[in-house]
């Protein structure tokens, strides 16, 4: 059977990895990193045209099935690691069959839940995860999507301005429908639940948890994070027709949790004195949008929110309200932004992405501001914080964990 | 432990013209080993989602012992879903490994360990209770996920596909290895499978779908020798049994150069045409030229027994197929496997006796016994 190779952007160089072995016994010169840990299907991390590859072996129906879903989520611009191909018709030189390779590209940056573990962390990492994975999960929850299989595990996260960015890792039981049930949506909460009590557990009979966090008391703040964001996101208002400042109020509100509102359905009762409004459709991404449209950064989230905040700040200190916003962003951008993060020596480069250290930048000035009882300028804040604090900074442009570690349930029998 | 009813059970999705599940009826006994299967999008998936309340339902039913849970959520029906989440931890001990859930669910810590325990005597693992995962060979971790099921004994275990990204050799392992502990818990479980031989060798009872219409739940046995329509006499069975298009005359039917005898009062129902079907080891090779005229194409030998393939001079039908597609199907015989015909042969094949199925031509219903 011969080698076949469905991908959007095909990479010719593909076509010499060793196909004809099985994943598992891939020679080491061929990996961007060692594997650590075991997941349900092998996984190794290649080095390929300047970009490293994630390959999971996986029965062909699976592995297409999977590519294809995440190419929809792709489109639908919900956060997914970025499929690249599928490689089947493998087979060993002595015609053996072997399964078929889903290829995703690796995210940049992106942190396996386990490595953010193993480095020192402020005692709310757990939380902050969680809060994270609850946005994930609530959007694609609106978008008709239906996990199947939610864990910590499963996600890869980005920092986001001292919080993160959650993105789906694997898609491999999920269903896209045209809205879900409660019961559906219910049932991938529970699963998550139930998940992130096991990985937090596990982590902490390993000894990487602290131990006051109670694993379980942890988990069940998806169930309240996820019901928080679904009502106010989708819950139906219905007030006096004289309290029209309402609508303005619920769209602000929506922008405030980071998203937009793209359908609002609005109708009166009978008689006129009351108006209900049910959002319909919501995107996420409210201010980085805003921040793209004004200054061609992509960022993610938290990370735009501050930068705006910098923006804003700026137009005041150089009072210039009343000039065009896109002009003074672009002056920010070449005057402010773009030295600050040009400032980093090209041997920090992979510790953290720019947007992030703006941030930590902006953070630093704060604290050095506060001792010194003045304001620091951001380029004296700019030099102590390489100075001081990036150097210790553990490289995470490429973090290169299986992203689970749970043991292969299914396996072959001793009996 | 508990029945499971699904009354007039119905599913429809908004914007879908035809339900996707149709008025399900289906009584299932307490212990019982249900198998629901068809071809992909017949609704055995969407019927088992109704029953795990994941799909809403838009008519009928549905029970659990007396207890009507059609609007309940997932949580308060009391049953497991088994393999959706087969991760182990690696870091906890077997033990924890199959009480945690329960320990998430406010289970008091001595009833945790009684459950564990119990659940461990029956999978065979209480020597490794206090072992890591790590420790343990493949077969003894598919049966540490299989616990953490059973810790919660739920009423109904409902597993969805659960051997479908297995290799062949494992899945035929697991798939006995599930049957066997299903009868040791005596739980009631309903499986879904895309595969009939899967559905037979497991099921205490086999429910066969298509288009969301169920066409027959029995044993496997009664199903093999007793399908009610064309589409179960074509899907049950590996291979599948040869259906063809016969006339029928001078009170039997016409089968090759062999007039098949059939009783008087079958004869009644039948018009000019019946479809006839007939399993490929209910077919013997006749000396004198007398049945029906098949051409080898492929002798596929397996020892004691061979397979033909070939073509008939008969008119083959499939509920399935369109007229050409079913001509194309090979016609297929058992037989014995040390003195097999040859390729390019042309042989002679006469049902045995009392082995030929007949269904109404129009309708595709069984007829007579």
């Amino acid at each position: 059977m011969p080698l076949e190779l469905t991908a959007a952007r095909p990479d010719p160089a593909l076509l010499d990895l060793p196909w004809s072995v099985p994943l598992e016994d891939w020679p080491a010169d061929r990996l961007a990193a060692l594997p650590r840990g075991i997941s349900r299907h092998t996984v190794r991390f290649v080095r390929l045209s300047h970009r490293v590859l994630a390959i999971k072996e996986i029965k062909v129906d699976l592995a297409r099935r999977e590519y294809a879903m995440l190419r929809n989520l792709e489109r639908m611009d919900l956060p997914c690691v970025e499929p690249f191909g599928v490689v089947s018709g493998r087979q060993t030189p002595e015609g053996m069959p072997l399964d078929a390779c889903l290829i995703t590209r690796h995210l940049q940056y992106s942190l396996p839940y386990r490595a953010l573990y193993s480095q020192t962390l402020r005692p709310d990492t757990s939380q902050r995860l969680i809060d994270a994975l609850a946005v994930l999960l609530v959007r694609l929850h609106l978008a008709g999507f239906w996990w199947g299989d939610v864990s910590l595990s499963n996600t890869l996260f980005r920092r986001d301005a001292g919080a993160f960015a959650a993105y789906l890792v694997d898609a491999e039981t999920g269903e896209l429908r045209p809205s879900l049930s409660t019961g559906q949506r219910e049932h991938d909460l529970e699963i998550a639940r139930v998940n992130i009590a096991g990985e937090l557990m596990d982590l902490e009979a390993g000894g990487f948890l602290e131990e006051v966090a109670d694993p379980i008391e942890v988990s069940e703040r998806i169930v309240d994070r996820y019901r928080e964001l679904w009502f106010a996101l989708t819950e139906s208002e219905r007030f006096e027709t004289g309290d029209r400042w309402r609508v303005e109020e619920r769209i602000r509100r929506l922008n405030d949790l980071g998203f937009d509102l793209d359908e609002l359905a609005m109708s009166t009762d009978l008689d006129g004195t009351t108006i209900q409004i049910q959002p319909k459709v919501v995107d996420a991404g409210h201010h980085s949008r805003r921040l793209l449209r004004l200054t061609g950064l992509d960022v993610e989230e938290n990370q735009a929110r501050r930068l705006l905040n910098d923006l804003d700040s700026y137009r005041a200190a150089t009072d210039r309200q009343n000039e065009a916003e896109e002009l003074v962003a672009h002056d920010w951008l070449v005057s402010v932004y773009e030295p600050t993060v040009r400032a980093v020596p090209r041997e920090f480069a992979g510790k953290l992405e720019p947007a992030e250290v703006f941030h930590e930048v902006l953070e630093h000035r704060w604290y050095m501001s506060e001792r010194a009882r003045t304001d620091v300028p951001i380029r004296l804040a700019v030099r102590d914080y390489i100075d001081q604090v990036l150097p210790a900074k553990p490289d995470e442009q490429s973090v290169l964990g299986v992203d689970t570690v749970e043991m292969p349930v299914v396996a072959m029998f001793d009996d | 432990m508990a029945t499971v009813t699904f009354d007039e059970a119905t599913r429809q999705y908004p914007g879908n013209p035809i339900p996707s599940v149709d008025k399900l009826n289906i009584d299932i006994a307490d212990g019982e080993f249900l198998v629901l299967v068809g071809p992909s999008g017949c609704g055995k998936s969407t019927s088992l989602r109704m029953l795990a309340g994941l799909e809403e339902v838009n008519g009928g039913r549905i029970l659990i012992g007396d207890r009507d849970v059609t609007h309940l959520s997932p949580k308060d029906r009391d049953v497991a879903m088994v393999f959706q989440n087969y991760a182990l931890y690696p870091h906890m001990t077997v033990a924890d490994n199959m009480g945690f859930a329960l320990k998430i669910g406010g289970v008091a810590k001595d009833e945790i360990r009684k459950r564990v325990e119990e659940a461990s005597k029956i999978l065979d693992l209480d020597p490794y209770l206090e072992r890591k995962p790590k420790a343990l060979s493949g077969g003894q971790r598919q049966r540490v996920a299989m616990g953490r099921a059973i810790v919660r004994s739920p009423q109904v275990f409902l597993m969805d596909e659960p051997l479908s990204n297995l290799d062949a050799k494992l899945r035929v392992q697991t798939r006995t290895q599930i049957a066997s502990l299903q009868r040791r818990l005596g739980v009631t479980t309903v499986y879904v499978t895309h595969d009939q031989v899967e559905a037979m060798t497991m099921g205490d009872r086999v429910a066969v779908l298509k288009d969301g219409l169920l066409q027959q739940v029995d044993s496997p046995r009664r199903m093999y020798d007793h399908p009610n329509n064309v589409f179960v006499a074509g899907f049950i069975g590996s291979p599948a049994m040869n259906l063809l298009d016969l006339p029928v005359k001078d009170g039997g039917v016409q089968f090759g150069d062999a007039l098949m005898p059939i009783s008087r009062e079958d004869l009644k129902d039948l018009g000019s045409h019946v479809t006839v079907g007939v399993r490929p080891e209910d077919l013997d090779l006749t000396e004198t030229g007398q049945g029906l005229a098949v051409t080898v194409d492929v002798v596929e030998e397996l020892g004691a027994d061979a397979y033909i393939y070939g073509q008939a001079k008969a008119h083959l039908v499939d509920a399935d197929l369109d007229e050409s597609e079913a001509q194309a199907k090979p016609f297929i015989a058992r037989v014995d496997g040390r003195r097999p015909p040859e390729k390019g042969q042309t042989v002679y094949l006469r049902p045995r006796e009392g082995h030929l199925h007949m269904f109404n031509a129009e309708s595709g219903e069984r007829m007579g016994d």
